[in-house]
């Protein structure tokens, strides 16, 4: 427990008179592939909202790297080397594709808070942002602002985004939903080629992407966790395949 | 002793008329901010047209109360209606930036109209004699005018109530007010309902302003100058909620009379000052739901 | 990796120095030497335009909605003013000193209600004026009450240029703030920190989610603006020898926040073209009739919108192409 690169100790939640995590626990690895899976509804997002400091839990703790976080703020969190996706990409439509991900390069270099000297003779972000997008396939797309892509797209420089802050913790909250089969091909091989250092946490739908990146897989039911094991084990468990068999029959 | 008392009751029965006649032009605006996000500064507007109306109905057309209250309240709904049918639809898409601008347009032409058509005096509800007498309760006096304020605004909020509450109608905008994304969703026609809601607030507000023009006398600033109270009721109560604006009225309104009559050199002062630290305290609205 | 590094310089939304920057000096030029009976017109719409360029900055920018801007134009003027009554009458100290108070005072002011966004936010801003107000009201010792500041002199700008009846010096003072403070505007814009906020702007829940402490570079942000339009009040109360209740007033506000969104927000231009047209068609039709003015000014508001949603600056950028 004391190596996890992040540890979710005994976390639970309510809105109301609605229980959406209850005793939640998890740890990974440092440069460990985590899959959290489970019907919709089950709390996965409130979780993820609950580890960037989005939510505040009403009892538990949450360690990253061994720190406790779980009274910082969520911008706190990310200086400390967390990142996350969301459901709904979450950018910035009227600025262009270049300057969603010089934002996010800003703000690592520390550099967001300066009022001199002009963004564009910044040689670090000018040329960080070139190579990301580079990286991406979405150079091209430099100049457009957010607003005018198409979805796919919009996914993608949400990654560059993510990726700009060079986290350490990435949390992703369905990356491929909503993506053509071919786009998720680009994003599996993406996914699979992110940095060994890097530990990644991926909500997910789409099992076949699933298997392919994670080693482990938490199953959460309706706020609780319902087992962890390696892919393998979940794969094989029966009680998994029930709780999906909703899932399944459309998707 | 006793004079302090009396002296705080007379000022407390002002305090709550006047915050009955803020409550009915504030039903309308908080509905309006708070189910389709239009920042309609122009609404206090639409009170002073009402008052201006029913006051003319009765001094020159010589109508009595009911009859004047009646129309004016109708034609200000009509106007209401209208009006949103034409420049409002102009500005559902803009963003709240293009709203204020346009509704200021709006209210400066309320504004230059009513000058235009009556004058800058300063003009009110005349009272017939049963009104205009005070009513004994005991050792108090309190004017049967102000009684009837408080009185009417009653029935007219449990009304108002009545009809969010057990009605398909109120059902359906509670649900337009939590979630209008979501009721579209499920069938509920949105922009129909608001067309209605938008011209009913019109109507109250304009009950509000002929009804109560004896306490907030009727002149052609009158759009303006009671715009800001009104949005601090609507701020305070938080956006969207009839019963927020009714407790909100009541504190705002008592907290501002009673702070003109004890610390009068600082004026609007006390009731500014309220209005900073409940909303610092309870951004959200101090009456809004958790 | 140079042609796409350029390619990614070029993808990012500047406000350039161009030749669009020379027109209101040129105007103010051209004013200058063909109707010089309007200098004291055209300075008052150079005062406006400074304070509508620091409402930009906060609103346009920043997304920060404000109807008590009034309130560092007021802390400038008193400043400058007070200043001019009791320490020095050199005039370029009173504009530093104004805009040092009236930013320091969006410091604290940002700290109190940033916090807080929409329509709590307007009331909020909206309620530190009219205290303000009511403030500067009842300090009669200090700020003269209802009667206000006056009957200080300023002395000539940098030793050389009297203030005098002509105007003239009032005039190239105020061309010469406008500039100082349009270039500095200018430069935050384009600044990492101007990216910044256009991002909170955008998305302040992103902004957050990538490590930046929004409501600290939104306070930062409304202290620049805070001081910019204090500098504003501070002009003008050493153009003209007097400072009252109503450089605190919300119908101050309500104009400067008029004439930015006639103009056009998030473009520092629009600054300009919403004070030029709102001062002089009020100066023009105030003289006829007031209440015809408002009349006028409420019909052209409509029409604006629906014609020019953004600005007259977007009009003539339809128009332009």
């Amino acid at each position: 427990m004391s190596g996890a690169a992040l540890a979710v100790e005994h976390v639970s939640m309510s809105f109301g008179a609605l229980r959406v995590a209850r005793d939640v626990s998890l740890a990974l690895e440092p440069g460990a592939r985590h899959a959290l899976i489970g019907p919709n509804g089950a709390g996965k997002t409130t979780l993820v909202n609950i580890i960037s400091g989005l939510l505040t839990p009403s009892a538990g703790r949450i360690l990253l790297g061994g720190l406790d976080i779980t009274g910082l703020a969520a911008e706190r969190r990310v200086a400390l080397g967390l990142a996350r996706t969301f459901q709904i990409s979450s950018l910035f439509p009227l600025l262009t594709v270049a300057e969603n991900v010089a934002l996010a390069l800003e703000a690592r270099l520390k550099l967001d808070a300066r009022l001199w000297g002009r963004l564009r003779s910044r040689g670090e972000i000018v040329d960080g942002a070139a190579a990301l997008l580079d990286g991406l396939g979405l150079l091209p797309l430099a100049g457009k602002t957010v607003a005018e892509l198409p979805y796919g797209q919009r996914r993608l420089v949400e990654m560059a985004l993510v990726l700009a802050l060079e986290p350490r913790m990435l949390l992703l909250d369905e990356p491929a939903a909503g993506l053509a089969s071919a786009e998720r091909g680009a994003l599996v091989a993406l996914l699979l080629g992110l940095p060994a250092s890097l530990t990644v946490l991926v909500i997910e739908h789409d099992m076949s992407l699933v298997f392919r990146l994670a080693q482990r897989i938490t199953v959460l039911v309706e706020g609780a966790v319902l087992t962890e094991g390696s892919a393998p084990e979940i794969r094989a468990d029966p009680r998994v395949r029930d709780v999906y068999l909703g899932a399944r029959s459309h998707g | 002793m006793e004079k302090l008392a009396a002296t705080a009751l007379a000022l407390l029965v002002d305090g709550i008329a006047y915050a009955m006649i803020l409550f009915l032009m504030s039903v309308g605006l908080t509905i309006t901010l708070g189910v389709m996000r239009i920042a309609n500064l122009a609404h206090c507007g639409f009170a002073m047209v009402g008052g201006y109306l029913g006051w003319a109905l009765m001094v020159h057309a010589g109508w009595g109360i009911l009859p004047a209250l009646a129309l004016s309240a109708g034609a200000t709904m009509l106007l209401g209606a209208v009006l949103e049918r034409t420049v409002y639809r102009w500005v559902y898409v803009t963003g709240e930036l293009g709203q204020i601008l346009m509704t200021i347009g709006l209210v400066f032409v309320m504004v230059a109209s009513a000058n235009l058509a009556f004058g800058s005096n300063m003009n009110a509800m005349p009272l017939p004699p049963s009104l205009a007498e005070s009513i004994a309760f005991g050792v108090v006096a309190i004017s049967a005018y102000r009684a009837f304020i408080i009185a009417a605004s009653v029935v007219i909020a449990g009304a108002l109530w009545a009809i969010l509450e057990y009605t398909d109608f109120g059902a359906r905008l509670r649900a337009a007010v939590d979630n209008p994304r979501m009721a579209r969703c499920v069938g509920i026609d949105v922009p129909r309902m608001f067309a209605v809601t938008f011209a009913v607030g019109c109507g109250l507000a304009a009950a509000a302003g002929f009804l109560g023009s004896p306490f907030l006398p009727l002149e052609p600033w009158y759009a303006l100058e009671y715009l800001v109270p009104v949005l601090m009721v609507v701020a305070v109560g938080g956006l969207g909620s009839l019963k927020g604006s009714f407790y909100a009225a009541l504190l705002l309104g008592v907290i501002d009379t009673f702070g003109r009559y004890f610390v009068p050199a600082a004026g609007a002062f006390v009731i500014y000052l309220a209005v900073l630290a409940l909303l610092l305290w309870r951004p959200q609205g101090v009456f809004a739901r958790a | 990796m140079a042609a796409t590094a350029n390619g990614v310089r070029d993808a990012f939304q500047r406000h350039p120095w161009s030749w669009l920057d020379a027109l209101p000096f040129l105007a103010v030029a051209v004013l200058y030497f063909a109707a010089n009976t309007y200098l004291p017109l055209g300075t008052q719409v150079m005062i406006m335009a400074i304070f509508a360029l620091a409402l930009d900055l906060a609103l346009g920018y920043g997304g920060v909605a404000t109807l008590g801007h009034a309130a560092f134009f007021g802390i400038g003027a008193y400043a400058a003013g007070l200043l001019a009554l009791y320490v020095t009458s050199e005039p370029i100290s009173g504009l530093l000193v104004a805009a040092a108070a009236a930013g320091a005072a969006g410091l604290i002011c940002g700290a109190l209600i940033l916090r807080t966004r929409g329509l709590t936010l307007v009331m909020l801003t909206l309620a530190v004026a009219t205290l303000l107000q009511q403030l500067a009201n009842s300090l009669k010792s200090v700020t003269g009450g209802a009667d206000g500041l006056f009957g200080f002199k300023i002395a000539p700008v940098l030793g050389l240029y009297p203030f005098d009846l002509t105007g003239r010096t009032a005039y190239w003072y105020g061309a010469a703030a406008m500039a100082v403070v349009y270039a500095l505007s200018k430069a935050v814009v384009n600044s990492p920190f101007g990216l910044t906020i256009r991002g909170i702007r955008e998305n302040p829940v992103r902004m957050r989610m990538l490590g930046v402490p929004v409501t600290r570079r939104l306070v930062a942000l409304y202290a620049i603006s805070g001081a910019f339009a204090g500098v504003a009040g501070g002009l003008s109360a050493q153009v003209t020898k007097l400072v009252g209740l109503d450089s605190l007033a919300f119908t101050l506000s309500g104009n400067v926040l008029v004439m930015l969104i006639l103009g056009g927000t998030g473009s520092l231009y629009g600054a300009f073209v919403g004070a030029f047209v709102f001062v002089v068609l009020s100066d023009r039709a105030a003289a006829v009739s007031p209440f015809n003015w408002l009349f006028a000014i409420g019909i052209v508001l409509i029409l604006a919108v629906r014609y020019a949603p953004n600005g007259l600056v977007g009009l003539m950028r339809r128009g332009g192409g």
